[in-house]
């Protein structure tokens, strides 16, 4: 069984390491044809940039794709530059840089990995499945019988904040930065997926397809582990299987789908202000445009957060969401379950969160309030702040940073909630409804708790869930994502996430039960 | 300012303080010699089997103390000088008190056995412990087999804990079945199974006769008493139950038993001095409890009790209806009221076992009145408060198992075994239970 497992380990980490070398390879060259195609589908007017990139790009041929990157990066800028300088604001090319680049890219690579791309699907893709899954399985056997098998969590480097951990850190950092801000170097990840894009919408495979199928696979795999781990917790075991049915099937397929039937992309589980580009002018046009779904899309993202969203908070807690549909918790509650100790649960932490998530929060209604002025208003700002350096901002340090970057990258360090719990503006609105008014609440089963800390060692909110139970009191808090696994954890069976009446839900009490209970009544009543 | 002294940081003596500090603006010392901080022993295995570190187990974090003005003192108190109020450490300096609450816990029994000092034996009670097996049990390279003697609850988690390490363990119980003092046969079975289904050697009517040492002075095995077989081992571990930590008591003016005698006001023989905890005798027992109770829940109770007192509000121990939990393994447990090991006169039982050999329910209840009167569950959560309800009101055996939907605790979604147990009982007891619908408003009704 063991070594079954080292085996598994091996194909996994051969798989990662292809995957990660293909960035270095590959040929690209822009043809006159390509460069005519990118003029022409991005009417661009400037002939300076036209000029220079047949002068110094075109018919040259690159040998990775930084070099190219590079010169082609260059080319743009500096023929921008002369553009503004000379104020002919209308030739200047928007386009990001790197992504102009990528689209180049995507067209004019070739060699190995483009001519076999199902081939390199399996040595990557395919590899590190079997892999993974060669090393996940055989726990049913090596762990025992079922139950909480936490063992040695605490001694292993890659849930310890051990060498493994920081360069699983590292890996995830630099992938999140390739993916946002170089997407020209990763094309030849894209080719391994084009197939399976093309089979789906008609296109060839965009970073962000890429990054979705490598989601749903990694959902999916380490779905399996948790499939095995809480086999004996049908809470765990559905949980699981609905955070990965909305992730493949409605953050994935159905988008896809609608593309390939020339309709909006559109995730129709992910709300606002999650989805914070909702309101963003370009999207309300485009579902303007595409007719009845796109006006259907519109109001059911309206209804969504304004309706759905808190009454079914108000019945079953946050938790609907965060743990049963979400794909970010989904990717937390998968990939992220062995980091989830890593939180952490200090006092200082909690008011940190409260600001941080309360602030991003109030950022994306401010930014959507700039957005809908401006697009109902027809101005450029409001007080003479651009919507648009708004928006760039809130995508850049929200979007990209927070939920991406430090979002997954910081699993292995600060556990696996670390954007759920500190950045995410739809958690906040979610959180307020739930401490305020829900049914929701996890119940400390009377007097039962003897302080261990199993419960708060693993929340991977960093709720002190220990400080409530010990003193007899349910737990209601704005943050708690009803993941469950404090109760799972529990040894003495002292914590129940449940709904019920709100009367009583919140239940401050100094004297356990147990005790006398003229006692309780006289202190507790105090 | 009266200055309020606990010898203590355990569960008892924390809660005292707290609950005085809630009270009062008394200056409060807590002094122990084991740790700077209150941790909790209870989850002492969880840090060896890596579940936890070790400042997981301390519930409150480190500024909480200076911030509710609880002192903190380290050092071991060698003599309690009652006429003069004053103890002294030692370390050789000393301390006044107006009034002292011991709450100094238990020590681990040794039984006299040849070899119970060697290097590599030892209990599991205190965070010194839980260092020295790191030092004798890192692995199963250093520690090839463990041997455990004492068959109770801190027997079974110490076993559990060098399982998790891969470390063979055997396991002596000098009962004829695991724990059958306190459990009926039935669950006694149960957890025996569950013992062995992890490759945990387990030796019943087991006794040891003696420790054997190596040319260092480490035990190099042990010899059992029945069978005059020698075990080969690198470590011991005794857990043959606890009693109070008072030898430095002994020879103070502060009357002892087994352990500190303190009546229900929990106040020992000086005036101005109170025990409880895991320390404290009580000089009748409370009910059908023992005079010592060396448990988490009653330790937490004395301390929220003895800080009335303390505050001006003296206000006697009447803990309320006995409840208790445990996990064996993978297999939880939970107690509320009493289910003795053997049926007294008055009772009747009903049991119910699943199928999977891991989860029972076992229900005492009076043959003539009908009146509930203990259940034991095992892999079965069950709710504190419904119980707690049932054993005031007195209901019948009956109402528990009308109302066993009310009663449960488990996860959502779990399976469910409550039309089973009902349809057993109904046969074997020629009734017609029915099982009724889990109401919330009964749950949460509170007379
Ligand atoms: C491994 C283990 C698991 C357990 N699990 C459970 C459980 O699941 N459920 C349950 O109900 N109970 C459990 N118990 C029992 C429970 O932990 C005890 O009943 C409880 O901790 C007793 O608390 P206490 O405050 O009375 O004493 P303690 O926690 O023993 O605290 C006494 C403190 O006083 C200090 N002290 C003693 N003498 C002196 C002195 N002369 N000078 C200075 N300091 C001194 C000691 O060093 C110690 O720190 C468990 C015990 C152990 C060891
Ligand atoms: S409190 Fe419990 S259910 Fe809530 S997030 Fe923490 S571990 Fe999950
Ligand atoms: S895990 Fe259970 S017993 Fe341990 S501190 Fe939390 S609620 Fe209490």
């Amino acid at each position: 069984m063991k070594q079954i497992q080292n085996i598994g380990l091996a194909l996994f980490l051969v798989g990662l390491a292809i995957f990660t070398s293909l960035i270095f390879f590959g040929r690209y060259e822009v043809t006159p044809e390509i460069l005519e195609n990118l003029v022409s589908n991005k009417g661009i007017k400037s002939e300076l940039f036209i000029n220079n990139m047949n002068s110094q790009v075109v018919g040259k041929e690159f040998s990775n794709p930084f070099s190219f990157s590079t010169e082609i990066t260059s080319v743009l800028e500096s023929a921008n530059e002369t553009l503004k300088k000379n104020s002919e604001w209308d030739k200047v090319i928007w386009d990001k840089p790197h992504s102009l680049t990528y689209e180049i890219a995507k067209q004019g690579g070739s060699g190995l990995i483009k001519d076999n791309k199902w081939l390199f699907w399996w040595l990557t893709f395919g590899l590190g499945i079997i892999g993974a899954l060669m090393h996940i399985i055989p726990n049913v056997v090596i762990k025992g019988p079922p139950g909480i098998k936490n063992n040695g969590i605490w001694f292993n480097t890659a849930t310890n904040r051990g060498w493994i951990g920081w360069f699983a850190f590292v890996f995830l950092v630099g992938f999140y930065l390739l993916l946002y801000f170089r997407p020209d170097y990763i094309v030849n990840w894209t080719y391994i997926v084009d197939p399976i894009s093309e089979s789906l919408s008609g296109n060839l495979a965009s970073q962000w397809f890429l990054y979705g199928f490598l989601y749903c696979t990694v959902m999916t795999v380490m779905a399996v582990r948790m499939y095995i781990k809480y086999r004996h917790n049908k809470y765990q075991i559905l949980r699981t299987t609905s955070v990965l049915f909305f992730q493949i099937v409605f953050a994935f397929l159905i988008p896809e789908i609608l593309i390939r039937f020339e309709k909006p992309w559109y995730d129709f589980k992910n709300a606002f202000p999650l989805d914070y580009d909702f309101f963003f002018k370009w999207n309300l046009d485009e579902l303007i445009a595409s007719g009845g779904l796109g006006l259907f899309i519109l109001i059911w993202g309206i209804v969504l957060t304004l309706v759905i969203v808190p009454v079914m908070v108000y019945f079953f807690g946050k938790r609907w969401y965060c743990s049963w549909v979400c794909g970010c918790g989904g990717l937390a509650e998968t990939l992220g379950d062995p980091y989830r100790h890593l939180s952490d649960k200090s006092l200082k932490a909690w008011k940190l969160e409260r600001w941080l998530v309360h602030g991003v929060l109030v950022f994306a209604l401010v930014m959507t309030g700039f957005t809908l002025y401006t697009y109902f208003s027809g101005a450029e700002g409001v007080l003479g702040i651009r919507t648009q350096t708004i928006q760039d901002i809130y995508g850049l340090l929200i979007g990209a940073f927070f939920a991406g970057v430090i979002g997954t990258g910081f699993y292995p360090i600060f556990g696996n909630r670390v954007w759920c719990r500190f950045g995410c503006p739809l958690a906040a609105y979610l959180g307020i409804v739930q401490r305020f008014k829900s049914r929701f609440r996890i119940t400390t089963n009377g007097g039962q708790c003897i302080s261990c800390g199993n419960c708060s060692t693993y929340c991977e909110q960093g709720i002190d869930v220990r400080a409530y139970a010990q003193k007899g009191e349910n737990i209601v808090r704005a943050s708690c994502v009803g993941c469950g696994i404090c109760s799972a954890v529990c040894p003495r069976g002292v914590l129940k996430l449940e709904n019920g009446p709100e009367k009583g839900r919140i239940n401050p009490t100094e004297i356990l039960l147990g005790n006398d209970v003229d006692l309780m009544d006289l202190v507790n009543q105090k | 300012m009266e200055h309020i002294v606990i010898i203590g940081n355990g569960i008892s003596g924390v809660t005292a303080a707290r609950h005085i500090r809630k009270g009062s603006d008394k200056k409060i010392t807590i002094v122990s010699a084991e740790s700077d901080y209150f941790f909790s022993r209870t989850a002492l295995m969880y840090v060896y089997m890596g579940h936890m570190k070790f400042e997981h187990t301390q519930p409150y974090e480190n500024w909480f103390w200076k911030k509710n003005r609880i002192d903190l003192k380290k050092g071991y108190v060698e003599r309690i000088d009652t006429e003069n109020n004053t103890l002294h450490f030692a370390e050789g300096d000393f301390l006044q008190y107006d009034k002292l609450i011991i709450a100094t816990g238990s020590q681990p029994n040794k039984f006299g056995w040849p070899g119970q000092y060697l290097k590599g034996v030892q209990s599991l009670y205190s965070k010194q412990d839980l260092e020295n097996l790191e030092v004798y049990a890192p692995n199963n390279k250093v520690c090839k087999r463990a041997v455990i003697v004492g068959g109770g609850l801190i027997g079974i988690e110490l076993a559990e804990m060098l399982h998790s390490r891969h470390i063979p363990v055997t396991f002596l119980v000098r009962e004829t079945s695991f724990w059958n003092g306190v459990l009926p046969s039935e669950e006694s079975a149960m957890i025996n199974k569950e013992i062995l289904s992890n490759g945990i050697d387990l030796r019943l009517s087991s006794n040891l006769k003696e420790i054997k040492s190596d040319e260092n002075g480490q035990v190099k095995s042990v010899i059992i008493k029945e069978t005059g077989e020698e075990i080969p081992c690198n470590i011991v571990g005794l857990t043959a139950g606890v009693s109070p930590n008072i030898n430095f008591i002994k020879n103070s003016e502060i009357e002892t038993g087994r352990g500190i005698k303190v009546n229900r006001y929990l106040e020992t023989s000086i005036p101005n001095i109170y025990a409880i905890g895991d320390c404290a005798e009580q000089r009748e027992a409370i009910g059908n409890r023992r005079p010592i109770e060396a448990v988490w829940y009653t330790g937490r109770m004395m301390g929220e009790t003895v800080a009335q007192t303390i505050c001006g509000n003296r206000i006697e121990y009447k803990p309320g209806h006995w409840f208790n939990s445990a996990k064996f393994f993978d297999i939880e447990y939970q107690t509320y009221g009493w289910v003795w090991p053997q049926p007294k006169d008055n009772e009747a039982r009903f049991y119910w076992e699943h199928e999977s050999g891991k989860k029972c329910f076992h229900i005492s209840y009076d043959k003539n009145t009908r009146e509930f009167i203990g259940i034991n569950n095992f892999g079965i959560r069950m709710r504190h408060e419904f119980f707690d309800k049932i054993l005031t009101k007195k209901q019948t055996v009956e109402y528990v198992l009308e109302h066993l939907a009310d009663a449960n605790f488990d996860p959502e979604f779990y399976k469910l075994h409550e039309k089973e147990i009902v349809t057993k009982f109904n046969t074997q007891n020629n009734t017609n239970i029915q099982l009724k619908k889990k109401s919330w408003k009964r749950i949460f009704q509170t007379n």
